[in-house]
C-alpha cells in the first residue's frame, strides 16, 4: 500500500519537474525562467522526497528525506532571490513586453 | 539564552538527521552544535523568549497549511502558463510596502512570496519589497499589495511579532 502511494508521489514529482524544465526553455527572459525553475521545485522535488519518506517511514532514510524538504524551501527561495537581484544589477534586460519596472529607480 | 536556544535547535536537528542514539554519535553532535552555536549565536534572533510562547506554534501550524496550499496553487499556475500555447504572461517589477517590523518576519514573508503563484522577491529595502510578477493584473499599489502580501502578513504578524 505505502509502496503504491510513494510511486504516485514520485510520478507527480517527475511530471512537475518536467514542467519546470519546459518553462526554462519556453519563457522569454531570465526573470520569468527563474519563476518556473523555483516553483516546480516545490511540488516536484519535494513530492519525490515525500514519496521517499512514505516508502521508508521513520527510519534513517525517511527522516533525512523529510528534513531535506524545509532545507530545499529555504535554499531555493534564497537562491532565486540572489540570482534575480544579481542579474538585475549585472544589467540583464527585462523582456521587451514587460509592463512595469519600479526597481530601476532604486538602482540609480 | 540565545546561545542555548540555538544549541538545542541544532542538536535536535542533528539527532533527526543521523537518527541513531549511540553515545559517540551524541558526543559528536553536541560538540558540533556547540561550535556552531558559539560562532553563529551572535546573529541569531534578538529575543529568543518568543521560542517558548506556545500560541506562536499554533499559528505556525495554521500558516503551514495555508503555505502548502499556496505552493500547490503556484505549481499548477506555472504549469498552466508554461504549457498553454499562447503563453499568457505580462511580467513586471512592482513595489510594495510591508507592515512587518522584525528582520526574521520580513525574511519569511519574502520566502513565502517567492513560493506563491507568479511572484519572486527581487529585493528588500527597509520596508519596501520589490517583486517580480509574472502577470501584472493591476497597476494600483493598494490592490496588488493586498493581493501579494495580504495572504501571509496577518499570520506572520502573529507568529513573529
Amino acid at each position: 500500500m505505502s509502496n503504491t502511494i510513494s510511486i504516485i508521489f514520485f510520478i507527480i514529482g517527475v511530471v512537475f519537474d518536467l514542467f519546470g524544465c519546459i518553462g526554462l526553455i519556453r519563457l522569454p527572459d531570465v526573470y520569468n525562467r527563474l519563476q518556473s525553475a523555483t516553483k516546480s521545485v516545490t511540488l516536484g522535488t519535494c513530492s519525490i522526497l515525500f514519496g521517499l519518506f512514505i516508502k521508508y517511514g521513520f527510519s534513517a532514510i525517511g527522516m533525512k528525506a523529510l528534513i531535506a524538504i524545509p532545507l530545499l524551501f529555504f535554499v531555493s527561495t534564497v537562491a532565486a532571490h540572489a540570482l534575480v537581484r544579481g542579474s538585475y544589477i549585472f544589467g540583464t534586460k527585462l523582456w521587451d513586453k514587460t509592463v512595469i519596472d519600479d526597481y530601476k529607480d532604486v538602482q540609480k | 539564552m540565545k546561545y542555548v536556544t540555538l544549541f538545542i535547535i541544532i542538536f535536535v536537528l542533528w539527532l533527526l538527521i543521523t537518527f541513531n542514539i549511540e553515545i559517540p554519535n551524541l558526543i559528536v553532535g553536541a560538540v558540533a552544535a556547540l561550535i556552531t552555536s558559539l560562532v553563529f549565536g551572535r546573529s541569531f534572533l534578538k529575543d529568543s523568549k518568543k521560542f517558548f510562547q506556545p500560541h506562536r506554534y499554533f499559528w505556525i501550524i495554521v500558516y503551514l497549511f495555508i503555505f502548502v496550499w499556496e505552493c500547490i496553487k503556484a505549481n499548477f499556475d506555472v504549469a498552466y502558463r508554461v504549457l498553454s500555447p499562447s503563453m499568457p504572461i505580462k511580467p513586471g517589477i512592482v513595489k510594495t510596502k510591508t507592515t512587518l517590523k522584525t528582520d526574521i518576519g520580513k525574511t519569511f514573508l519574502a520566502n513565502s512570496i517567492t513560493m506563491t503563484p507568479g511572484t519572486i522577491t527581487v529585493d528588500i529595502i527597509d520596508d519596501e519589497f520589490y517583486i517580480h510578477w509574472i502577470y501584472v493584473s493591476s497597476k494600483d499599489p493598494k490592490v496588488y499589495t493586498d493581493k501579494i502580501l495580504g495572504r501571509f502578513e496577518k499570520y506572520l504578524k502573529r507568529i513573529f511579532e
